[in-house]
Order: C-alpha cells, then structure tokens, then sequence
C-alpha cells in the first residue's frame, strides 16, 4: 500500500516514503520550496545564523567534553582544554568568537527584516518565533559567559542578577532563587551550566524548528515586500520563485565561504577580538572578593545595558532602568502590529520610515558603544536621547507609516 | 541607503571624543616576538630563576615550553627543573599561598596568564619601574603599580632606581632620549648603586623575560597563526569554485 504521501518513488526511497515522509520533506523544504529570486546581499545571514548554531553545538559538546562545572575546577579546566587537549585552543575560540558571531549575524538578519517588512503578515509568528530565539540565545549567551569563571564571568554575572533584585517586593528573593546562594557560587555555576548545555539548547533548536515551519508555510519574504505566491503559472510554481535547492544552497556556499573568511581570521588570529570577545580581566580567576574597576557586559548586550544606566534611579531604586531594558526587548515582539504601512518594503515606503529606520539603527550602535565604556554625564545625556530615540521609533510608527506617501508596489519582483 | 551610511558615520564621530580619557601610567611598548626562540629561551631562564621561587605558572608545562622554544629536554631538566619534578609537570612551586600572604601581604599571583590579564606593555613596564622607597616594607615601590606588595627581585641586575619626581609625575613622565648617543638624557629615574647590568642590559632582560611570559600565556599561537594561514588560503580558493557553481547554476534564473 502506498503510503499518503509517496511521492512515486520505488526501491529503496520508495520503500522509506511509505513509511516516513522523507521525499515530501525532501520536497517541501529544499527542492520544491519556491523562494523569491531577487534575495540580496541581506538574505544571507539566516543560513549564517543556521551556521553557527552548529558551530556552537558542535564545539560546545567537545568542550563539555573537558570542562570541569565547579568553583574550584573551571577556570583551571578552561586553561587544560586551552593547553593539554589536542585542538583544545581552536574548539574554544570557535565557540567564545562563534557566540559573538552568531550575535552579529542574528542582528542583520533581524534588522534585515525590519527593513523589508518580513514581519508583517501573513509572517507575524515567525517574527515572534525569531524574537523567542533572540531572547533564547542572550539566556544562552550570559549563561556560557560564566562558565569560563574569570573576573568578568564573574561580576558580569553578579550584576546582571542583581538586576532582578530591582523587582519590587520580591526581588532580592527572586535573585536568591536565581543564584541557589546569596551570592554568585559553585551552585549558581553549576546550574548555569546543566542550563546552558542541555535546557537552552534544547528550547533554542526547537525554536528553530517552529521559525522554519511557520517561514516554510507562508514562504520567504523579499526585499520589495511582495507576496511571490500571487503569481504562480499552470503548475502552481509561483513565477518570481526558483527552488531553494540547489539556487539558494549554492548561492548560500559562496555567502559561507566569505563569512568563515573573516571569522577565520578572528579565531586564528585576533581571538580576544582586542578585548571584546575575551575580556582581559577574564584571564584571572573568579574572586568574590574583589571587584574589577570597570565591569562592562559583552558586546552584544551593552546597548541595553546602556539604557539601563541611562534610567536614574526612582527612590534609590534600579527597577525603572529593569523596565525600560525590558521594554526595549519586548516592544520588538509587538512590531508586526505597529507597523500600518501599505507596503513591506523600505523600497516603498516613505520619507518619515525609511529617517526612522537610520535613526533607530543609529541610536542602537551608540548605545552599543556607549554600554562598554565607563559612563560619564555627557555620555549619560547621550544615551538618554539614544533610548528616547529607539522607543521613538516604535511608539510613532502606528502614525508615521500610515500618514507618509509610500511608493507604488509593482506587480512583480525587480531585480 | 548610501547617503544614510554616510550620515550614520558622521553621527558616530563625536562619540570618538568621549572615548579618551581613563589614562593609566604611561606604558613602554615592547613588541612580542614568538619567533625568536633565543629570546624565549634566556627569558625562561630569567623566569625560572628569579619568578618561579614566589610566582607559579600553573598551567604551563615544561616540557610543553621545552619542545615549543627547541629546548633539548635533558638541558631543561639539568638546569631549570625545580626540586626533584618531572619535566612533563607544571611549573609550580613549594610556597604556601598562607605563608607568602603574610610575607608579601597578599599571595604572589599565578604568572601563566599575566601577560593576557594586563598585556606585555604592562609587564615590560612595570618591572623596569621598581625604585628606592624607604617607606616600604621592601625598601622600593613601582611606578606602574603603586604600593605593590612584591620587592625589586630582579634589583641584583639592574642596580637600584632613584625617582626624582613625585610617584604621580613619574607615571605620565616622558623618558627622553638622545637622539645622538641613544642614552636616557634627564627623565625622572637614574641609577643609584650600579648593578649587573647596564640600562639597555637590562631592558633586553626585561624584554626577553615578558616574551617568555607573551608565550606561557598562549603556547597555542604560533600554531593557530600556522593552521590558519592555511585556512585563509584554503577559503579563499574554494570561494571561486564555489561562486562559479553559483554562477552555473543562477545563468538560468532571469
């Protein structure tokens, strides 16, 4: 008996498709998933995305292999993984310079869809699937940043958990429940591990899992925001679209090969990326008595890190500055509804949409800079106009995108 | 979307100014050389000479350090073993952290990953600027870092160091030099009583002993910086190959 959905295959494919529906997910996802032709430049950093998500698996289960969970053994482990295990050196910076580059290429990939629309509908859920995984992969990332049980893992940690001791009422209970201690321990290491090896992971790639599904059943956006499947000839092929495989797998090689160029370069070259992918003072030992002079968060977090200094304290209380970092996060989750634009596309959008994507881009990048460098008055005014400027955009999009003239969409995709 | 990269970069500009300041003691660059094993060499010498007594290097192994610097193993074992260790353990040593924390006021740290923690410049700096403080437990304090716990070991060589500024001076103080004889002319330090070693001596000492510690701190480098040579090379001729098999592919896609 034929099974539902063979695709005609005999032998041994055959024999499979009855059974498991390998040929029509063959199909569905790769060979006969019909994408835009006209994806740019932009459109490369989800697979990069993809990419590095192997990475970081691939190399944290041979770092596991190696590391040592506890206060008295972890930064001495991460030194014997650095100098007595065979490749131990590369698998490391793989993952420690592999986080920051996932970081990067999930940053583009996200402002490539505030750009062309690729949150609007019918792609809603795939946006709020994306914007779990970000918040997934910033838990993943602070959580690794521990385990390594320098200075900065340490005082990194500790102040980020403080941060929920901001909540009233509860708070200083909730940063207990959090740490299993009263203060950063082996206990709080040990559960960040089990969290950041087997929980997270877990959440992330089901995460994944439910991003391509929902991308799979709407189909990919482009960058002139048009629905390719509106236009689809006799055979129900939408006209503008070619196959994911082999057209984008191929196109997608090159957009490999040209990433793991520059990535090579840092992992075999600058890992400590000038002390901004390994951060000096993490080359001492955790010590819970003495407090570096400047604890600044990686990276990837300093422009919300930013605006929660930026925030002065309300009753010598840190919660408004929790809020506002909160809220910078979750206001992404409600863009699909923000937006009251005619069209997707930047391409076709308006004056007042395309000021308010630069500036919103602009103000990000200077809060980025401005969280890793020790705050001054003027810098402070700085990151307060910043902050008001990122929440700007948001709060005025229901207005500026329907008020401003947009472009005509044309019928079909352009080069 | 030219014209807003262009306004985005300007936008960043002033922010360049805000990024000065934090000055710390001015530092004396020293360029490490991982390649040259003679200086390598003598600065282990130095280093297991006048360190390794207070200092360990815990994660470093001899042996390790033996075949990376083209050290003969039994000349490290003849001259640099401490005690009665094995070759293939690490370079540690016998002092109790309660003891020398009472000796020195806090336990000399670990020296594997020093260079990485405060960067070669710091270190070449720091241990050319001990001088005479009668003031102190051990008679010197040190420019670079004030009120250090630790003594002037290596004092025998370089001979004792007078400051003629205030300790604040000396940290922003520029060393000038003649551009005739190469000597120090003037600047805040001179030599007091003379030691083994002439100034540029010395320097050299000081130099070879923090290439040393540039290398206990990522024994891995030179292999990382070798392998990935060759996978530069290798990625950069695979992405012709692999943007003609695009280009095959794509010249039916109108």
């Amino acid at each position: 008996m034929a099974g539902y959905r063979n695709k005609g295959k005999s032998g041994f494919m055959g024999w499979v498709d009855d059974r498991f529906p390998a040929t029509a997910m063959w199909e569905d996802h790769l060979s006969k998933y019909y994408a835009p032709k006209n994806f740019n430049f932009w459109y490369f950093f989800g697979s990069l995305a993809m990419l590095m998500l192997v990475n970081q698996i691939i190399t944290g289960i041979w770092l596991t292999m190696s590391y040592n969970p506890s206060a008295e053994g972890a930064f001495a482990s991460v030194e014997y993984i650095m100098r007595d295990v065979d490749y131990g050196w590369l698998l490391r910076y793989l993952h420690s310079t592999g986080a920051s580059a996932f970081f990067c290429v999930v940053y583009l990939h996200m402002f490539r869809g505030m750009m062309y629309g690729s949150y609007r509908k019918p792609r809603e859920l795939i946006w709020l699937f994306g914007m779990a995984i970000y918040l997934a992969l910033m838990a993943e990332a602070f959580m690794g940043y521990l385990l390594p049980w320098g200075q900065m893992s340490y005082w990194g940690a500790a102040v980020i958990v403080s941060l929920f001791q901001a909540v009233p009422f509860v708070g200083p209970e909730l940063a207990e429940w959090i740490r299993g201690d009263y203060l950063i321990s082996g206990v709080t290491l040990n559960r960040f591990f089990s969290l950041h090896v087997v929980a997270l992971p877990i959440v992330l790639l089901a995460l994944v899992v439910l991003h391509i599904i929902a991308l799979h059943e709407v189909g990919s956006n482009n960058p002139d925001g048009i629905e390719i499947k509106e236009n689809k000839d006799e055979n129900g092929v939408p006209l503008d679209g070619i196959p994911f495989h082999p057209y984008y797998t191929v196109k997608d090689i090159v957009g490999v090969v040209v990433f793991l160029f520059v990535f090579c370069i840092i992992v075999f070259f600058f890992p400590e990326g000038g002390g901004y992918l390994i951060e000096a003072p993490n080359f001492e030992p955790a010590n819970p008595l003495k407090t570096p002079p400047h604890i600044a968060p990686v990276w990837y977090f300093t422009p919300f890190y930013a605006m929660l200094r930026a925030i002065p304290p309300i009753a010598a209380s840190q919660f408004p500055g929790v809020v506002v970092m909160g809220g910078a996060i979750a206001i992404l989750f409600v863009l699909p509804w923000l937006d009251r634009s005619p069209v997707k596309s930047i391409r076709y959008k308006g004056m007042f949409s395309k000021v308010a994507l630069v500036i919103f881009a602009v103000s990000f990048v200077i809060l980025g800079y401005l969280g890793v460098v020790a705050s001054t008055p003027e810098r402070t005014l700085v990151a307060q106009i910043c902050t008001a400027l990122y929440f700007a955009f948001f709060f005025l999009m229901p207005f500026y995108t329907k008020m401003e003239k947009t472009k005509p969409v044309p019928e079909r995709v352009t080069g | 979307m030219k014209k807003y990269l262009v306004a985005f970069v300007i936008a960043l500009f002033p922010l360049a100014s805000f990024a000065a300041g934090g000055a710390g003691p001015k530092l004396d660059h020293m360029a490490v050389d991982l390649h040259n094993q003679a200086s390598l060499q003598r600065g282990m010498q130095v280093f297991v000479n006048n360190c390794l007594g207070c200092h360990s290097a815990q994660y470093q192994r001899y042996q390790r350090a033996a075949e990376d610097l083209g050290m003969p193993i039994n000349l490290v074992e003849e001259n640099l073993l401490l005690g009665n260790q094995k070759v293939g353990q690490q370079m540690t040593n016998t002092m109790l952290k309660e003891d020398s924390a009472n000796w020195f006021g806090t336990a000399p740290p670990d020296l594997t990953l020093e260079s990485r923690l405060r960067g070669p410049d710091w270190l070449y700096t720091y241990l050319r600027s001990f001088y005479k403080d009668s003031s102190r437990p051990w008679g010197v304090n040190n420019v670079v870092f004030p009120d250090v716990g630790m003594p002037n070991v290596l004092e025998y060589l370089q001979g004792e160091q007078i400051n003629h500024c205030s300790a604040e001076e000396a940290q922003h103080h520029e060393a000038k030099i003649d551009p005739l004889t190469g000597k120090m002319m003037g600047g805040c330090m001179s030599i007091g009583k003379k030691g083994q070693q002439s100034t540029e001596e010395f320097d050299k000492t000081v130099y070879d002993l923090v290439n040393f510690m540039a290398y206990i701190g990522e024994p891995s480098k030179l292999d990382s910086q070798r392998i990935g040579t060759k996978v530069l090379i290798f990625l950069f001729l695979f992405f012709f190959i692999a943007y003609a098999l695009k280009k095959e592919y794509w010249k039916d896609v109108h």
